[in-house]
């Protein structure tokens, strides 16, 4: 989806629905899935489609992601860190789990 | 002198003269503007480094590395340079989710904010409040702009920005304004192929920004603009008076099918860039209790202000294009104008002294909006981008609510916006309205026959960003509050303590 055209001069590894993805420190972790070639970041919640980031900029909140076990987490205003655990997200989240809420 | 950089939630000071909300051009320069007058300052901004979208991520780039940004986004080290070297304390990554204005009764009460900080919420108290959030995208409803590989113009940029990264594959932009032809150029610049600019202007518009060419030729802007028009047109394939726009794909886009003079086409693209214009982010104001108030010029809702900024909610300023579009150059000088008038509000500057500070910056900014009627008029979105006419379009991308439903409600009788959440649940969703808001008005103003200004917009509530309840529960309380709940005293109460049941 997006293509680097300036080299990751220091670089993080993180992973993504496990999958190791690497990318550079200080990228948002939105714009390091997009130039890692991952085009879906989640299932609608209404619809079940498939979307993805739409602003990178906090607006549209089409880029949520569950991070290190909290969900909803817009991921293009977090930084990625070296052994991030990333997944994407199936529909609504979900409530119940031991994650404080 | 430097910032004190804020990392965790317990180095806020409980109390600032002035908080600032947003690092760009606005919030940096009334930073900077307040603090070298002596006023304790706090930033808190969503981005890791300052500059806000305009000049994102300015102090991790560089002209040799990112020559394709361009001499205008260059301008933001200087300003991003200055403020990292001034007095004030600066919490970047922190999300602002409420602020509370301050209240009559008490006239040491300044307003509140609500903040989170690496998992950790915390208020913070000021005695006012300069609201720099800027503008968002108007957002493009157009059938299939739901699809993976369709983003905003903006998005585009910020990934230049960020990640020295441009779109891979076939590459389409379509809207309208001059972003839009800025963004083709920058992509250009840094060696992306576009298929296509499919430009939605309405070409109708032209005649009516005749008359504010003179002013525009006489503003900073239009030698630019045409240096701008004329590269992108050199370069790229730009097909004008586009209309019928939409998006197709199994997944994610494959095409894009539009009508130009009477011929409707159809071509592959991998990724779309949509683009119209840009609108006050409001939701800050908006909840705070500020007066919002349609600018029909710029076919927006934005707060209501004095020439200073001072919204309608006591101690709350906006300053930039959160309070009226009009780009960077003039919100710097805004932020600087906003934080002299609060500064003599709280009585740091003396009368005379705000009024020498804001001579030069107030003629300065008069400069700046030069120009902005004929932008303003000349690129109105066309009435059919506002207000989708096709039915299957989704307007609330959240609660996938598509135009339409909204049209089968209104017909019902839903009486305004806030209705239409009742029957739809438009506006609900994770984003609260942001990527709608300005379609649902759009749609029943057409619908009605009626002004916008007479339709309103959504009533916004805190917390305007996703809080966790843990972090709420978590926040530190008054001692009034623990005996209002406990009936204990808060020196035998311990937030620990567990509840037990009867």
């Amino acid at each position: 989806m997006l293509l680097r055209i300036r080299d990751a001069v220091d670089k993080v590894t993180f992973t993504f629905d496990g999958a190791a993805v690497q990318a550079a420190r200080g990228d948002t972790l939105a714009a390091a899935l997009l130039a890692a070639g991952i085009d879906t970041f989640r299932i609608s919640i209404v619809g079940r489609e498939p979307r993805a980031p739409y602003c990178l900029m906090g607006v549209c909140f089409e880029c949520l992601v569950t991070i290190d076990d909290i969900q909803n987490r817009q991921s293009c205003l977090v930084e990625v860190q070296e052994g991030m655990v990333v997944t994407s997200q199936n529909g609504a989240r979900t409530i119940g789990r031991d994650d404080g809420l | 002198m430097s910032v004190r950089l804020i990392n965790e939630a317990a180095q806020f000071a409980p109390k600032y003269d002035l908080v600032v909300v947003g690092a760009g051009p606005a919030g940096l320069s009334a930073a900077i503007e307040a603090s070298a007058s002596g006023a304790s300052v706090l930033v808190v901004d969503e981005n890791a480094a300052p500059g806000g979208q305009i000049y994102r991520a300015i102090t991790r780039n560089a002209p040799e590395r990112q020559p394709f940004l361009g001499v205008d986004y260059w301008k933001g080290r200087e300003i991003a340079e200055s403020f990292l070297q001034s007095p004030a304390d600066y919490a970047p990554a922190t999300t602002v989710w409420s602020l509370n204005p301050a209240t009559t009764e008490d006239a040491s009460a300044g307003p509140v904010l609500g903040v989170t900080l690496s998992g950790v919420a915390r208020t913070v108290e000021a005695r006012a409040v300069i609201l720099a959030t800027g503008a968002m995208e108007r957002p493009m409803p157009v059938p299939g702009w739901t699809l993976p590989g369709v983003m905003s113009a903006g998005a585009a940029q910020i990934a230049l920005k960020t990640v020295s990264a441009i779109p891979k594959g076939r590459i389409v932009l379509a809207g309208c304004g001059p972003l839009l032809y800025l963004l083709a150029a920058q992509l250009i610049e840094a060696g992306a192929d576009i298929e296509a600019l499919l430009d939605t202007a309405d070409k109708g518009q032209r005649l009516a920004a005749l008359r504010h060419l003179p002013d525009f030729l006489r503003s900073p802007y239009w030698l630019k603009g045409l240096a701008l028009l004329l590269k992108v047109l050199f370069r790229t394939k730009v097909v004008t008076g586009v209309t019928a726009l939409s998006i197709d794909g199994d997944r994610k886009a494959e095409s894009v099918t539009f009508e130009a003079g009477h011929r409707r086409q159809k071509i592959p693209a991998d990724c779309v860039l949509l683009h119209q214009g840009v609108i006050p982010g409001i939701n800050l104001a908006s909840a705070a209790g500020c007066v919002i108030e349609w600018n029909d010029r710029q076919r927006a809702f934005q707060p209501r202000t004095d020439p200073f900024g001072r919204t309608t909610a006591p101690g709350i300023l906006v300053a930039g294009d959160g309070a009226e579009i009009a780009g960077a150059q003039h919100a710097a000088a805004a932020g600087r104008i906003s934080a002299a008038a609060t500064l003599e509000d709280i009585g740091i500057l003396s009368n005379e002294a705000a009024a020498s500070r804001l001579i030069a910056v107030v003629r300065a900014r008069r400069n700046y909006l030069r120009g902005r009627a004929f932008l303003d008029t000349l690129y109105l979105p066309a009435q059919q981008f506002r207000a989708p006419t096709q039915p299957e379009t989704i307007v609330c991308r959240c609660e996938e609510v598509r135009a339409g439903r909204l049209r089968e409600a209104i017909a019902l009788g839903a009486l305004g916006p806030n209705q239409l959440k009742t029957f739809l649940r438009c506006g609900m969703g994770p984003c609260q309205g942001r990527m709608c808001a300005s379609t649902v008005t759009e749609i029943m103003a057409t619908e009605h026959g009626l002004s916008p200004a007479e339709i309103g917009t959504y009533r916004l509530r805190a917390p305007v960003k996703p809080l966790r309840l843990a972090e709420l529960a978590a926040l530190p309380q008054t001692q009034d509050a623990i005996f209002a709940v406990t009936g204990r005293e808060a020196t035998d109460y311990s937030p620990e303590e567990k509840g037990t049941t009867p």
